[in-house]
């Protein structure tokens, strides 16, 4: 492990104290979102289990993405959008947080289009561990092969890591991204709907990353592809215009043991 | 099925119009160039030689060279360079990456737009007030250059935030993301992506700033100085006012004397010009995006 010099310590003492009880990496609480008094997803409770993949589904404009948000306090920058309710990650109250760089810095997050930063791919990847004071270029080098190696991208860029990232293929450019999510050397990661611009065959290479990320942490997977959250999710939420309308197993949902009869019509296509 | 109707005519034959009237107007505006310059080279073309780059006017300013308004140029020039850039990119970057949209910013925003409306004799006055008097800088250098710095600054800082706006902001979200403040963003990744742009505004200052005559006239620029500057306290020639002064003010001057100090003038900014165009297009060539 890295010394990630960042004041964590706080965090991993409440590691020790949740896993004693159910292993809960996030629990959400009456979580409201609205952006300039609209709101976007109202009354969400949820948890996310330690190593699980959690995927999230539903339409567009169902809040799924402004939930990623929330999670990682993209909301202090953005001045319209307010967020009531409790999250906690690793059973802190993430509003409390001094250090919202810290819990940032924890959290890999991938979008939908894949944005590789104007700098090489070395740099891309070398970003965060930068930011984290590490400066040392055995060090780095070491972080951006590793990184690079666990996204499935090492072999077709090893030998031209100082070109720059956006001259990448558009599937190579989000294992990038990918890559340079796991150099934050995360305990969560959070794709949302990584795989919109990337190939069928690359998604599968991702897909089989994932599976096997989710070892050494948590994942959560929106999508708007449902055999994609079923392929890889252990548990799945459906979210629908600013609800959350079910969580469950993510089998049980596909196979009509939810809940809901909205969950299983929009994952039959009956809607949506 | 392809033959032309009358309607189909008709249209190729406005569109041609339209064509050929846009192409004459951009002919048209390069045409007064293209007089200016060849009528200074023309007529002072002759004149330029190593002795007038480099030697003080004399007999009355009517011969000998420019050199103490050409080095009071460069003075005066770089010192409101010093003094707007820091100020103008930092206000850019404040406004642009700090700020929320607010009655307060939207405030500044309009001082912003009219700071940049205001005629240049308003702020030659204003730099009597207060840089010459007020501040008791005197008639000097550092007075011409604040007061043109205070000029300039709206270019400066319009520039800027354009070319930091240019910069997607999803570069910034995914900076943030990975657990970077604010300033980490704007160092590592805003900046160095903006700095093509923001050059381009210090071109447009230079430019100006080396033509402006009425600012500096009052505040630091003399009619006819024997000796060169030693600080930035002390006044100084300027070729824009020693252009104004031979053209009009000094009987007996030859008639190339002129155009030679205009043409060094433009061939100045010209110059200085090439060289940010040039640096900036090194910049652009190593952009990532």
């Amino acid at each position: 492990m890295v010394n990630i010099g960042l004041d964590v310590s706080s965090m991993s003492d409440s590691v020790m104290t949740t896993a004693t009880e159910v292993a809960h990496k996030l629990e959400v609480n009456n979580l409201t979102i609205s952006y300039d008094g609209t709101p976007a997803l109202s009354n969400v409770n949820l948890s996310v289990r330690e190593h699980e993949i959690f995927g999230i589904i539903g339409p567009a404009n169902a809040g799924k993405t402004s939930f990623l948000k929330s999670l990682n306090r993209m909301d202090t920058f953005n001045s319209s959008m307010s967020v009531n309710g409790q999250i906690r990650f690793n059973g802190l109250d993430i509003h409390n947080l001094k250090n919202i760089y810290a819990l940032r810095s924890r959290i890999g997050v991938v979008f939908p289009l894949p944005v590789g930063l104007p700098l090489t791919i070395y740099e891309n990847v070398a970003l965060s561990p930068r930011l984290r004071g590490i400066k040392k270029r055995r060090e780095l080098d070491e972080i951006v092969e590793r990184c690079l190696t666990r996204a499935a991208l090492w072999d077709e860029v090893k030998d031209r890591l100082n070109s720059l990232g956006s001259l990448l293929s558009g599937g190579q450019q989000q294992r990038l991204t990918i890559a340079r999510a796991l150099s934050q050397e995360p305990d969560l990661l959070m794709l949302d709907e990584f795989s919109i611009a990337v190939d069928p065959v690359t998604t599968m290479r991702i897909e089989d990353v994932l599976k096997e990320l989710k070892q050494d942490m948590t994942i959560i997977l929106v999508t708007n592809l449902v055999q994609q959250a079923r392929r890889l999710a252990d548990r799945t939420a459906f979210f629908l215009e600013g609800e959350c309308v079910e969580v469950g197993v993510t089998e049980d949902l596909f196979t009509g043991q939810g809940k809901d009869q909205r969950t299983l019509d929009y994952i039959e296509g009956k809607f949506g | 099925m392809f033959a032309e109707s009358s309607l189909n005519v008709r249209n190729k034959r406005v569109q041609n119009l339209f064509r050929i009237l846009f192409m004459l107007m951009t002919v048209l505006l390069v045409v007064p160039v293209i007089i200016i310059l060849g009528t200074l080279i023309y007529k002072g073309g002759s004149i330029i030689s190593f002795d007038f780059l480099f030697t003080d006017p004399t007999n009355g300013m009517t011969a000998g060279g420019i050199f103490p308004a050409l080095l009071g140029t460069i003075w005066i020039v770089a010192v409101a360079l010093l003094a707007s850039v820091p100020l103008g990119v930092m206000a850019a970057v404040y406004l642009n990456e700090y700020a929320g949209d607010n009655w307060f910013t939207r405030l500044i925003q309009l001082a912003i737009i009219n700071l940049a409306g205001v005629p240049s004799i308003v702020h030659a006055l204003f730099g009597v007030g207060a840089f010459v008097i007020f501040f008791g800088f005197g008639t000097s250098i550092l007075a011409a250059s604040l007061t043109l710095a205070i000029m300039t600054l709206p270019v400066v800082i319009v520039s800027t935030r354009e070319s930091l706006r240019a910069v997607p902001q999803a570069f910034r979200e995914a900076c943030w993301n990975m657990g970077a403040t604010r300033w980490q963003t704007i160092r590592r990744v805003v900046l160095p992506n903006a700095v093509s742009g923001i050059l381009t505004g210090v071109i447009l200052e230079v430019s100006r700033t080396t033509g402006e005559t009425a600012p500096i006239m009052f505040t630091g620029a003399a009619f006819f100085l024997p000796f060169l500057p030693q600080s930035v306290f002390d006044q100084t020639m300027a070729l824009s006012l020693h252009l104004f002064v031979v053209a009009t003010q000094v009987p007996g001057v030859p008639e190339d004397l002129p155009f030679g100090v205009a043409l060094v003038l433009i061939a100045m900014v010209l110059i200085m010009n090439s060289i940010s165009i040039a640096f900036r297009m090194y910049l652009r060539g190593k952009k990532k995006w």
